[in-house]
């Protein structure tokens, strides 16, 4: 098990937006995560690397317990890659600066060695090319796909996907989609929260449907998209079906 | 009264001085910038810490020394401090008020600044494994400081006119210089020379500031 | 003595503060006299010149950019200096009360026709457009439909630049003006203590601090998306 997350709870004040959620991920599966807005599959998501602290519950990721004071979690963070619906991109330097940040000082790579190490994660996604441009200089889809690379470089075990491409036009939606198949046919063990539901079916071992802060149900992509058991997966997935 | 005001006997006499006095107030100035920037990354970072105990403080101290007049808190240290016991001359006493002084103004403009960068930023750079000491210093900084540059220049700008304020305190710096000869030649052209000096020197960083901040104020 | 009973002595000597704490007050008197002064003086003519500016007519607008420029550059305490012992020299003799309020009010004048004239320059063409294409004429429309939407955007710079300037007047203490510090320093003279000082510098929290907590609240109010 790469990612075994066990009885998270999320208290935002008074909201309570984890209930109670047991998420346990093997060694290059790709879970899908779905569900309403609200529901708390971001919450979930950011639990993993701990952007987000859970109430109560355990978090251990590749072994490492994220919640134990003593965790070095800087260093444990270099294991788990997240790329985010926005991008978050480093405005003031170029792609390969961006990629290579962390890999000059968390892994504290010389600094040809990271540039190597970022020009060949970038190669990985297509973008060589633009390693000199800024951020401002590239669309949506290319500079989701350099925070892909940014996370890559760092070689993680896990890969965390918030909402990648919700923020994108629907014309670059593909070249993005096209770079996660890619990392998963590598063998990347991903989690992805996502509303695209053609790549879920074509693509994941396993689907996830959170509802209220729960894990309602979840199964192979076939049977929660043509037989959910449950009458709110139901209702959720005849609503998307819709669309 | 060209003969009153640009008296050219006087200019040339009072010249050597009052370059001396600049080279006194560009002296000064490079001490409490840099001072004063340092002063306000400290606060600006402190503002960060959620603790009642370090905000409520931390917005008093900013206030007290935003609401406190710089030439009062210069003499205040400057007659005080010597019935204490602590002497510590014109150049002391100027540093450590402007340090206060300008220091709260500095605070204030980097904690807008870092307020300004997208929370998104500090969460990438986390996730990426780097510290919080290194987000703040490589990712978010520099953005900060970026957005606030306008209002930086425009403090340093009022912190290099402070410098006058050293002529109370018998600094010799370029206003003291001018009065100095004001008084022995009782003509008014030394201050008019200085005035000069002045403009000649910040000038440039008025007009500058003029077109950053009319540009600010469209994009807003 | 101890050494704290000492250092009461010294900074907080009752004798000294009863003594000189009606001079002090009488000082705030004049402070805040000559901060009114300034404020609305400044204030006020900074927005004429704006609005004098939106004329267009250029050799008045270079030489008003130009003076704008130099009341910006230099320091005050110079501007006060050059009025109160220049000035004579050509038989007008100001008194250091005017001498400050003039020099102070010509600073703000300066900085606040810039942040007006930003602020009007800021409201978007359409606006002008719109209201000339109903029928307004030019004065009506800057006075009705611009300003108003300028003002907003000069709220926040404005109060901070104001609330700088009218600590200025502190400076009229460097050419006899009786306001807070100028009291405040004949007395630790007259005493050989220091106590007046600590008066003084407690009249002007008294007087700023409302100001600056009031300033602050009214930046949040009516501070945009930066």
């Amino acid at each position: 098990m790469i990612v075994e997350a066990r009885g998270l709870h999320k208290h935002f004040g008074a909201l309570h937006v984890l209930k109670g959620v047991d998420l346990l991920v093997a060694e290059r599966e790709l879970v899908f995560v779905i569900g309403p807005s609200g529901s708390g599959k971001s919450t979930l998501l950011r639990c993993l690397n701990r952007l987000e602290e859970p109430t109560s519950g355990s978090v251990v990721i590749d072994g490492i317990d994220l919640l134990d004071r003593r965790t070095d979690i800087n260093r444990a963070r270099q294991r788990i890659g997240m790329v985010f619906q926005s991008f978050n991109l480093y405005p003031h330097m170029t792609a390969l600066g961006n990629v290579t940040l962390a890999l000059r000082k968390v892994a504290g790579k010389p600094r040809d060695e990271a540039e190597a190490l970022g020009l060949a994660a970038l190669d990985r996604v297509g973008l060589r090319d633009r390693a000199g441009h800024t951020p401002g200089q590239l669309s949506g889809g290319q500079a989701q796909r350099v925070a892909i690379a940014r996370a890559i470089a760092l070689e993680p075990r896990v890969m965390l996907f918030d909402e990648p491409t919700s923020a994108l036009d629907p014309e670059l939606v593909g070249s993005v989609l096209a770079v996660m198949r890619e990392l998963r046919e590598s063998g990347m063990t991903m989690v992805v929260v996502s509303h695209e539901m053609g790549f879920a079916r074509a693509a994941a071992d396993r689907v996830v449907f959170m509802d209220d802060g729960l894990i309602v149900e979840q199964g192979s992509p076939g049977a929660i998209f043509e037989a959910p058991l449950h009458a709110r997966t139901q209702a959720f997935i005849s609503q998307i079906q819709r669309h | 009264m060209l003969d009153t005001f640009f008296n050219v006997e006087i200019m040339r006499a009072a010249w050597p001085i009052l370059l001396a006095g600049l080279g006194n107030t560009l002296l000064l100035s490079a001490t409490v910038v840099p001072l004063g920037l340092a002063g306000g990354l400290i606060l600006a970072l402190l503002a960060r810490i959620r603790s009642r105990w370090v905000r409520w403080p931390l917005i008093a101290w900013v206030d007290f020394f935003r609401a406190f007049p710089p030439l009062v808190l210069l003499i205040f240290l400057y007659a005080g401090l010597p019935f204490a016991g602590i002497e510590l001359g014109g150049f002391g006493c100027v540093a450590i008020a402007f340090f206060l002084n300008t220091g709260a103004y500095y605070g204030e403009i980097l904690r807008a600044g870092i307020d300004s960068v997208p929370s998104g930023q500090a969460e990438a750079a986390r996730s990426t494994g780097l510290s919080r000491g290194q987000t703040m210093a490589y990712v978010v900084l520099p953005q900060a400081v970026r957005n606030v540059l306008p209002d930086l220049m425009s403090n340093t700008l009022e912190v290099v006119k402070l410098t006058a304020l050293g002529s109370v305190v018998a600094m010799p710096e370029l206003l003291f210089q001018a009065r100095q000869a004001q008084s022995l030649t009782y003509n008014p052209t030394p201050i008019v020379v200085a005035a000069l000096i002045y403009f000649a020197l910040l000038w440039p960083l008025v007009r500058l500031l003029s077109r950053l901040e009319n540009r600010a104020l469209r994009a807003g | 003595m101890t050494g704290w009973e000492r250092f009461l002595d010294t900074f907080f000597n009752a004798r000294v503060l009863a003594k000189y704490w009606p001079d002090i007050l009488l000082g705030m008197v004049v402070t805040v006299e000559l901060a009114v002064l300034v404020v609305i003086t400044g204030l006020a003519s900074g927005l004429m010149l704006a609005l004098l500016r939106t004329l267009g007519v250029r050799p008045f607008n270079w030489l008003l950019i130009f003076v704008v420029d130099v009341l910006r550059a230099l320091p005050p305490l110079v501007i006060i200096v050059l009025i109160y012992f220049g000035l004579p020299s050509v038989n007008i003799v100001p008194s250091g009360f005017v001498a400050t309020w003039a020099a102070l009010a010509l600073v703000l004048m300066a900085f606040a026709e810039e942040i007006f004239w930003a602020g009007i320059t800021a409201v978007p063409r359409g606006q002008w457009e719109a209201a000339r294409s109903t029928g307004l004429s030019f004065g009506q429309t800057l006075l009705g439909v611009v300003l108003p939407q300028a003002l907003r955007l000069t709220i926040p710079p404005l109060t901070s630049r104001t609330i700088a300037i009218t600590k200025g007047t502190a400076l009229g203490s460097v050419v006899a003006v009786s306001e807070i510090l100028g009291q405040a320093s004949s007395a630790v003279s007259n005493s050989y203590n220091p106590s007046p000082l600590m008066l003084g510098a407690a009249a002007y929290l008294v007087l700023f601090i409302p100001v600056v907590v009031a300033g602050r609240w009214v930046e949040t109010r009516f501070a945009w998306k930066r």
